[in-house]
């Protein structure tokens, strides 16, 4: 399955132009990048773009490895991440995420077979007033309850 | 030079304004333990926290290695609390991996082994059952280099050298935190990835987390082996460092020992790859001479650094073009070895084991290239880096020192000393020169020794007079400065007739394969031997060595001849680095 | 938005109200005004965060000075029809506001009385159209630049805000002037001012709430330091999680420049200064500002050591002015109103004040904005509403997870950052983690490492090795194994990586362990 295909390269190609990596943008077009290809860098995508910006490929590769947001394996089309910091911790975000585990039978770091659901844990999301809380994709969602996740995680499509 | 006066352990000492804590502590005499730091590279990125010292008046305990002094700052770079604090840093480092020195190939040679014998850590509060050893073994996949991730202290020299020194970036640090560990760009196995096998990040590394994949094992099989016949070639590099690995000071001239070594230990017949650096300057230069009489690809470029072939082959194989069709001496001396010598003295070639000598991780690389078959065979079997055959020389308990000097065997073993320099930047280029020089013009040099194209300096040109027409050289050694010159070719703007490029900086003699350690005051001392040796030897000219004469007379005929293309000259191709994408 | 309207009502709509449902509370209201006809005299405008918590869904009704509460679009209709139409404030709905009327308290560290909570940073945050510019003007919005650029020298502006006291409010405290004067005094260009957004601190969203509130007090802010220091580019580096702020700062960004007070030739004086946003990818540490550079320059966000600092070589090696969200926030009110002026709220040490999150066990959980000084304990039972039903007051953890337990016994210390290192905590982000009676510390100790571990960059050995290692001894704790020789462990191993590590994450954990276990013994053995 080649998946760096032409049509594919343009489109990275597109992106390549709207961003200037020296005015601090690396990271924004990698996420944008991401996007295409299942939420993901395959590394194999990430030799193209070293190419195409004159940046060594264990470089990028390092980068991609080193933030959260990024993943070099596929992942589902809607990104769950929980939050377990302490705030959370303390309003009981370990439920929350045994909650999710069984609504989804998968574990952390794992995708629905459909594709459809990747769930991660995260550092603090910033919206600790209502912990315990999570994010799904550029969502927010607090208040957490078990009721509510199952309504939550119903409604994507 | 504004001059700041500093107490260091009691001491008050001057130094230069803006001098690191940790140089301050060398002038005064003190000398701050480290582990990341590595001067060569001015590299001091204060990620191992060894360095720490207590400066009056600063909060907590600073790395040495990135403070600069203040007039006035006190210091003491041994109180209860520093020793206490670099204590637990490097049971901390200890505890992170598997520092199990008995099975270390750097038992006895390592700065972390060092370390720990100076702050006598007798029991680790780390322990094993607290830390998670990160168990992702090895990666031996290649032929010529090791990669040990349970030894890796994370300290960086490795990346710094790929990427500074070589402009290769093969690896860089990958994942974060606890998780963190030097990557081949995500490649599993090295092998597959942009690295270029010249094994430099060896050199830089510390302790045992990189090393040549070793291939002592499989030779002594073979001398132990009644049906084969293991001869062996040594490199012009390793005479002038052998003796680093076995007690004799810098810059000793060991040849003679070095052959009686090999034969004690059981080479049947030991060849010298001197003598085939005298037959690749016969090809090259008259391929040199040929493509310049006859409008060939200039510049051209010497082709006897495997790590620099591969690295053409991978980031500019546009100038391909541009190199030497020859094979390096190791290569040319395995085909003659079983093509053109086995038939000679009645051996079949299909019983020789040919091991060879070298400062070179990347002449293990090189050796396998499907290519490398001229003779019908695998032209060079096995080769072994100096370190190597040092260690082996120690265990067979051979008290070196004392040996008689031996002479190598005919008919490959006489050379000149243009074969010598070899292991020297520049010293391609000279050889060739001189040859050059004495064919094209047909009269004696004015000078045998060309001292414009010796020195350190990373890139240098010289204009060589050929009695009156001028002719541009360049060498460069380190692929940083290659890059140099080769993107001036790319460019247009190149007038050089005829470039050296190697790989390693100071040539061969700072190989991969070399003495650890290997720095810059060391590399000037085997530099220094070199041309020592050349100086020494009665024949300093390729074209005027006996024995090849011989060999031309007897088999190749002529330099360029269909015979010597065929065992003597290759072809390279391209190798952009194909990324899987395996989902 | 020139249009004079009878009444204006505000919906508290930061992404916490947002969560508990804002919008469908603005559209039934808008709805409800449109069917009785009403909707050329009310406004219905969404603003940033009104200043309560846990109340709900608040809107804000003016000139009436009424606010709802717990309000939904059910709710919403009724008071469309009883208040708006038929001028009946519906009293049932109404939350009094012991936050917004008269009243002051008494401060003990100065005695001196003062509005409970004053409004510096926070000033337009719920009073405003935080999409709009023109309300942001007419907030006295930009006068600040325009008083800095025409009246003032870059000299002058060092001075008041080196005057005024400011210190970085991003946790580490240095004074803001002096960090001005550095970068001004270095004659290299170009220089950049670049605004750390990348706010990981758990328990703090303070500056997510500046961002999405008042986004212009921002922009203002950066552009009065990018000339006092004679930068021409600025740079918001907002962490990637936060979209909501990326947008609405970016439109900000966009109505700024189409006014003018961004891009070239502002106000004609001659001073260019242009702001990008650029983001983060999901890594704490990169809030450490050499770090954030490293991942500006397109690196892995490991810190550098210093010297040289950003002043000097910052952002691709150029000088660089790093300040916090909130630190910039403060500058047009510093320069509308004084050095002195804002000398006068806070205390002596550590003047103005300081936007506090606080979170946990209490009644009442978001933001406050209150003078420094004010203590602990009176922030729990003023503005928290005291301990939830049936519980009492353990512990706090104060400036996020970096920093100390503060127990009972000391809750009545004044929250200022020279009064509470005295007690081995500090400020830093102003978040207030409240932990009950029902908390067990190891618990929430180990969820703290934890954290570390995964955000450690991995550069310098006693983080990389020292974040795993507390966590496996911690977890000793927690499963009751833990002996003596552990717990001293944990407590050696941390204040050695609070020795030697490279920058504050690995030094860090030594602050709450420490007084965790000074404070909590018997839980650890």
């Amino acid at each position: 399955m080649a998946i760096l295909t032409e049509e594919k390269k343009e489109q990275i190609d597109k992106i390549i132009e709207k961003y200037d990596i020296n005015d601090g943008a690396l990271l924004m077009l990698l996420k944008e990048v991401q996007e295409l290809f299942d939420n993901s860098l395959p590394v194999d995508v990430l030799d193209y773009i070293g190419h195409k910006l004159e940046r060594p490929l264990s470089q990028l590769y390092g980068v991609s490895t080193f933030y959260s947001m990024f993943s070099n394996k596929p992942r589902g089309k809607y990104i769950i991440r929980i939050c377990e910091s302490p705030p959370c911790h303390l309003m009981g975000s370990d439920s929350i995420i045994d909650c999710v585990k069984r609504e989804l039978g998968i574990d952390v770091g794992e995708t629905t077979k459909d594709g459809k659901f990747t769930l991660e844990t995260s550092s603090c999301l910033g919206i600790c007033a209502v912990a315990p809380a999570m994010m799904i994709n550029d969502q927010m969602y607090g208040n957490l309850t078990p009721d509510k996740i199952k309504q939550i995680l119903s409604s994507m499509h | 030079m504004e001059k700041v006066t500093i107490t260091i352990d009691g001491q008050k000492v001057e130094v230069p304004a803006g001098t690191r804590v940790l140089d301050a502590a060398a002038i005064a005499g003190i000398k701050i333990p480290t582990l990341c730091a590595y001067s060569a590279l001015d590299y001091y990125p204060g990620a191992c926290r060894v360095c720490i010292v207590q400066v009056e008046g600063m909060r907590g305990l600073q790395a040495s290695c990135a403070l600069p002094v203040r007039d006035g700052m006190v210091i003491s770079t041994r109180s209860k609390e520093v020793i206490e604090a670099r204590k637990t840093v490097i049971e901390l480092l200890l505890s992170s991996g598997v520092h199990d020195c008995n099975t270390c190939p750097r038992n006895n040679n390592c700065e972390l082994q060092t370390l720990a014998e100076m702050y006598n850590i007798r029991t680790n509060p780390y322990g094993n059952a607290l830390v998670n050893k990160r168990e992702k073994g090895k990666d031996d996949a290649g032929p010529a280099l090791v990669r040990d991730y349970d030894r890796c202290i994370l300290c960086g020299r490795c990346v710094q050298t790929c990427a500074v020194v070589q402009t290769v970036n093969a690896i860089d640090f990958a994942d974060r935190g606890y998780k963190a560990h030097i990557s081949a760009a995500g490649f599993p196995n090295i092998v597959d990835s942009y690295c270029i096998n010249c094994g430099q990040c060896i050199l830089a590394c510390p302790v045992g987390a990189l090393y040549e994949k070793e291939d002592v094992d499989n030779v002594i099989d073979a001398i132990n082996d009644p049906e084969k016949i293991v001869v062996v070639q040594t490199a012009p590099a390793t005479r002038i460092s052998l003796g680093e690995e076995l007690d004799m000071p810098y810059g000793s001239i060991v040849t003679g020992k070095m052959v009686a070594a090999l034969r004690r230990l059981g080479f049947k017949y030991v060849f010298d790859t001197d003598f085939s650096a005298d037959l690749t300057i016969i090809e090259e230069g008259h391929e040199l001479i040929h493509r310049i009489q006859n409008g060939g690809t200039l510049p051209m470029i010497t082709s006897c650094s495997p790590g620099w072939i591969r690295f053409c082959e991978t980031f500019y194989p546009d100038l391909l073009d541009h190199l030497s069709t020859c094979k390096s001496p190791q290569q040319m001396m395995g085909a003659v070895i079983k093509a053109y010598w086995a038939k000679k003295v009645g051996i079949d070639p299909s019983k020789i084991v040919s091991v060879s000598i070298m400062p070179c991780t990347a002449k293990k690389y090189e050796c396998q290239r499907p290519e490398m078959r001229s003779s019908g065979y695998q032209d060079v079997d096995y080769v072994l880096t100096t370190r190597e055959l040092g260690r082996w020389i120690r265990q067979a308990g051979i008290d070196f020192s004392k040996l008689p000097e031996e002479h190598y065997d005919d008919p490959l073993g006489e050379s000149s000393g243009a074969g010598v320099i070899f292991g020297a930047t520049g010293g391609v280029m000279e050889a060739a020169l001189r040859t050059v020089y004495e064919v094209i013009l047909n009269k004696p040099l004015p000078k045998i020794e060309f001292e414009s194209v010796r020195g350190e300096q990373g890139v240098r040109e010289a204009v060589i007079d050929l009695d009156g027409k001028e002719v541009k050289v360049a060498i460069a050694h380190g692929l940083g400065n290659a890059r140099k010159l080769l993107d001036k070719i790319r460019a247009g703007e190149c007038d050089y007739t005829f470039i050296e490029i190697m790989t390693c900086p100071g040539g061969c003699l700072g190989g991969g394969g070399q003495p650890i350690p290997t720095n810059t005051e060391i590399r000037a001392k085997r530099t220094e031997a070199i041309y020592r040796a050349d100086e020494g030897l009665p024949i300093r000219k390729s074209h005027e060595n006996p024995s090849i004469k011989k060999i031309y007379e007897d088999y190749f005929e002529k330099p360029l001849s269909e015979k010597s293309h065929h065992l003597l000259h290759t072809h390279y191709t391209p190798r952009p680095v194909i990324v899987p994408n395996d989902n | 938005m020139s249009k004079l309207y009878r009444m204006n009502v505000l919906v508290s709509s930061d992404i916490t109200d947002l969560l508990q449902g804002a919008k469908e509370v603005k559209e039934e209201l808008e709805l409800e005004i449109n069917k009785l006809g009403l909707s050329d005299e009310i406004a219905v405008v969404e603003t940033g965060n009104l200043g309560f918590a846990n109340k709900g869904v608040v809107i804000y009704v003016l000139p009436d000075n009424v606010y709802y509460g717990f309000m939904t679009p059910e709710r919403a209709r009724i008071v469309v029809n009883e208040h708006f139409y038929k001028g009946r404030v519906v009293k049932d709905f109404v939350i009094s506001d012991t936050l917004k009327d008269n009243n002051k308290i008494e401060y003990a560290i100065n005695k001196t009385t003062l509005p409970k909570q004053k409004r510096v940073v926070l000033r337009g945050c719920g009073m405003l159209n935080p999409d709009d510019i023109e309300e942001y003007i007419a907030f006295d919005g930009y006068e600040a630049l325009v008083k800095a650029i025409t009246e003032y020298t870059p000299e002058d502006i060092i001075k008041i805000i080196k005057d005024s006291g400011l210190r970085g409010r991003g946790g580490a405290g240095f004074p803001t002037g002096m960090k001005w004067e550095f970068t001004a005094n270095v004659k290299k260009s170009p220089k950049y001012v670049v605004c750390n957004a990348d706010e990981g601190e758990p328990g703090t969203f303070k500056d997510r709430l500046i961002m999405e509130g008042n986004p212009h007090l921002i922009i203002e802010g950066m552009a009065i330091a990018a000339f006092a220091i004679g930068a021409e580019k600025g740079y918001v580096y907002i962490r990637g999680e936060y979209a909501q702020s990326i947008e609405k700062l970016q439109r900000a960004i966009d109505q700024a420049k189409m006014i003018g007070f961004l891009g070239n030739d502002i106000l004609g004086k001659g001073f260019n200064f242009d702001i990008e946003i650029v983001t983060g990818a999901g890594a704490y540490v990169c809030g450490e500002e050499t770090a954030l550079l490293n991942s500006m320059e397109g690196k892995r966000g490991n810190p550098r050591v210093k010297p040289p600092y950003p002043n000097t070589a910052g952002f691709n090696n150029q000088p660089t002015l790093v300040n916090n969200v909130e630190t910039l926030a403060n500058v047009p009110w510093i320069i509308n109103n004084g050095a002195d002026e804002y000398r006068k709220i806070g205390t002596e040490s550590t003047p103005g004040t300081k936007v506090f999150t606080l979170l946990g066990s209490v009644n009442n959980t978001g933001l406050i904005e209150v003078p420094m000084g004010i203590t602990l304990k009176e922030i729990i039972e003023i503005y928290g509403g005291g301990m939830k039903k049936g519980r009492t007051f353990k512990a706090a953890q104060t400036g996020g997870t970096s920093g100390g337990i503060i127990p009972r016994a000391l809750w009545e210390v004044p929250m200022e950052y020279d009064s509470l290192a005295k007690v081995g905590t500090a400020l830093g982000s102003g978040a207030l983690l409240i932990m009950d009676d029902t908390v067990e510390i190891p618990d929430m100790l180990l969820s703290m490492m934890k954290f570390f571990r995964h955000e450690s960059c991995g550069k310098c050995t006693p983080c990389r090795v020292g974040t795993d290692v507390l966590v496996r001894l911690l977890e000793k704790v927690v499963n009751k194994e833990a002996s003596k020789e552990d717990v001293d462990l944990l407590l050696s191993t941390s204040e050695v990586m609070n020795k030697t590590c490279l920058c504050a994450l690995g030094q860090s954990p030594y602050i709450p362990i420490n007084t965790s276990i000074k404070y909590f013994h018997h839980e650890f053995v």
